[in-house]
């Protein structure tokens, strides 16, 4: 193959990358032995590439490292505090959630919400169809009609079983032969292994 | 351009060394990426340069997208070189910045095709090759400098990404979001014009008072 000078001018760039095939570049090598111009184009080319590639053709302005390390170093201290203070208050946050998780998760276990009054007594043997009502507000749960509801216009019916789950404990008046010195807690576990039957603590 | 005053290392020498401050900088020990970079500090600001022919803006660039690489260093992967990943985030960096301003300044945006015809080289009859040794006078600097800045925006680009950065053909086109044959048709461009320049400036006695040799003839 034998190429023209435009065909060289256009190939030149590839030739010096290397990125002819064999064929081109044979016919190429063949042509510089022959064209002084295309010899002095190539070795102008090269010539150009080797000085602009020199290290030296790179010039900052003065002081523009010293300034490019202050910056850095202050980033640095920024990213720093950034994450210093954001990790103050993440790791309580952090730690805050997964206790509240792992309360909620403790709660989910017994299918139940904490009692809303601590000092109250657990009930024994309620029947846990039993319709009760509850109160907004209020910890106890009633039989209807039982004068000890507070906030009577805000009440709601619901099961025994569900008031118990929800954290209400039984009214000592109208819930009274229900009542039994047990511990709370024992009357949660007894309201889930007796669902079908009554809840409270047996004897 | 202000006046040189660091000599570069070889940003492929100590690698074994970048390595362990990569690793270092990447588990949180921040203070050393400016000595990570350092190598690079130059390039990266000749690429900011190329892009915004603007020392102030290319400085306050290369700032920032170093800033960039510190908060973005755990997602560098080995596998590629790191001067090439920090020229490219400044790359970036610089033409975001450019980006900007046109708007702001409601500019036109550039011709960015590349040219058709074919470039035909001039014939010279008084030129010689420069050496590397006269790169140490500043008014050859200087003369090279103003050459390559006379280039379109679309050649100088390529060129300084390519020839002086040091990044390949596939690199700079990512870089610049062009296509590989774009490339290759502004880089043969660029080198050629920047040929027929520094050819045409020993007609102009730019380099007339180089200490060459008795006897080297012109080409």
């Amino acid at each position: 193959m034998v190429v023209n000078c435009e065909k060289v001018w256009k190939e030149i760039s590839n030739y010096i990358e290397g990125d002819v095939d064999i064929g081109l570049r044979t016919s190429m090598d063949d042509h510089f032995r022959a064209c002084k111009k295309c010899t002095s184009v190539l070795r102008g080319t090269r010539n150009v590439m080797q000085l602009y590639s020199d290290e030296r053709m790179i010039e900052v302005p003065a002081g523009f490292g010293r300034r490019l390390e202050r910056r850095l170093v202050q980033g640095a201290r920024v990213r720093r505090r950034a994450w210093s203070s954001w990790s103050t208050w993440l790791v309580p946050v952090a730690a805050l959630a997964l206790i509240a998780g792992g309360l909620r998760w403790a709660n989910s276990l017994t299918g139940a919400h904490p009692l809303r009054s601590e000092h109250a007594q657990a009930g024994r043997n309620i029947p846990p169809d039993m319709p009760v009502v509850v109160s907004e507000g209020a910890k106890e749960f009633h039989v209807a009609g039982c004068e000890f509801i507070h906030n009577k216009d805000k009440v709601r019916t619901l099961t025994a079983k569900e008031a118990i789950r929800e954290g209400y404990v039984p009214c000592v008046r109208c819930m009274r032969k229900y009542l039994q010195t047990a511990s709370i807690p024992h009357a949660f576990e007894a309201l889930e292994a007796n669902s079908g039957g009554t809840v409270g603590v047996e004897d | 351009m202000a006046e040189l005053n660091v000599v570069l290392s070889n940003p492929e020498q100590g690698s074994t060394r970048e390595q362990e401050l990569i690793a270092q900088v990447q588990r949180g020990k921040t203070e050393l990426f400016y000595e990570l970079v350092r190598p690079y500090e130059r390039r990266v600001y000749a690429a900011a340069l190329a892009i915004l022919r603007n020392e102030t803006d290319a400085e306050d660039v290369a700032q920032e997208a170093m800033l960039k690489a510190l908060a973005n260093i755990r997602q560098f992967r080995a596998e590629s070189r790191f001067s090439t990943w920090l020229i490219q985030i400044t790359v970036n960096e610089a033409l975001m910045r450019r980006r900007r301003e046109r708007t702001r300044m409601t500019e036109a945006i550039e011709d960015n095709r590349d040219e058709e015809g074919e470039y035909t080289p001039r014939d010279f009859a008084d030129w010689r090759e420069i050496p590397s040794e006269a790169l140490e006078r500043k008014e050859v600097r200087q003369k090279l400098a103003e050459a390559l800045a006379s280039l379109d925006r679309k050649y100088r680009e390529v060129f300084v990404l390519r020839d002086m950065e040091q990044l390949n053909i596939q690199e700079t086109a990512e870089a610049l979001g062009i296509s590989v044959a774009s490339v290759k048709t502004r880089l043969l461009r660029a080198r050629l014009m920047l040929r027929d320049l520094l050819a045409g400036g020993w007609e102009q006695g730019w380099f007339s008072r180089l200490p060459f040799e008795k006897g080297t003839k012109p080409w």
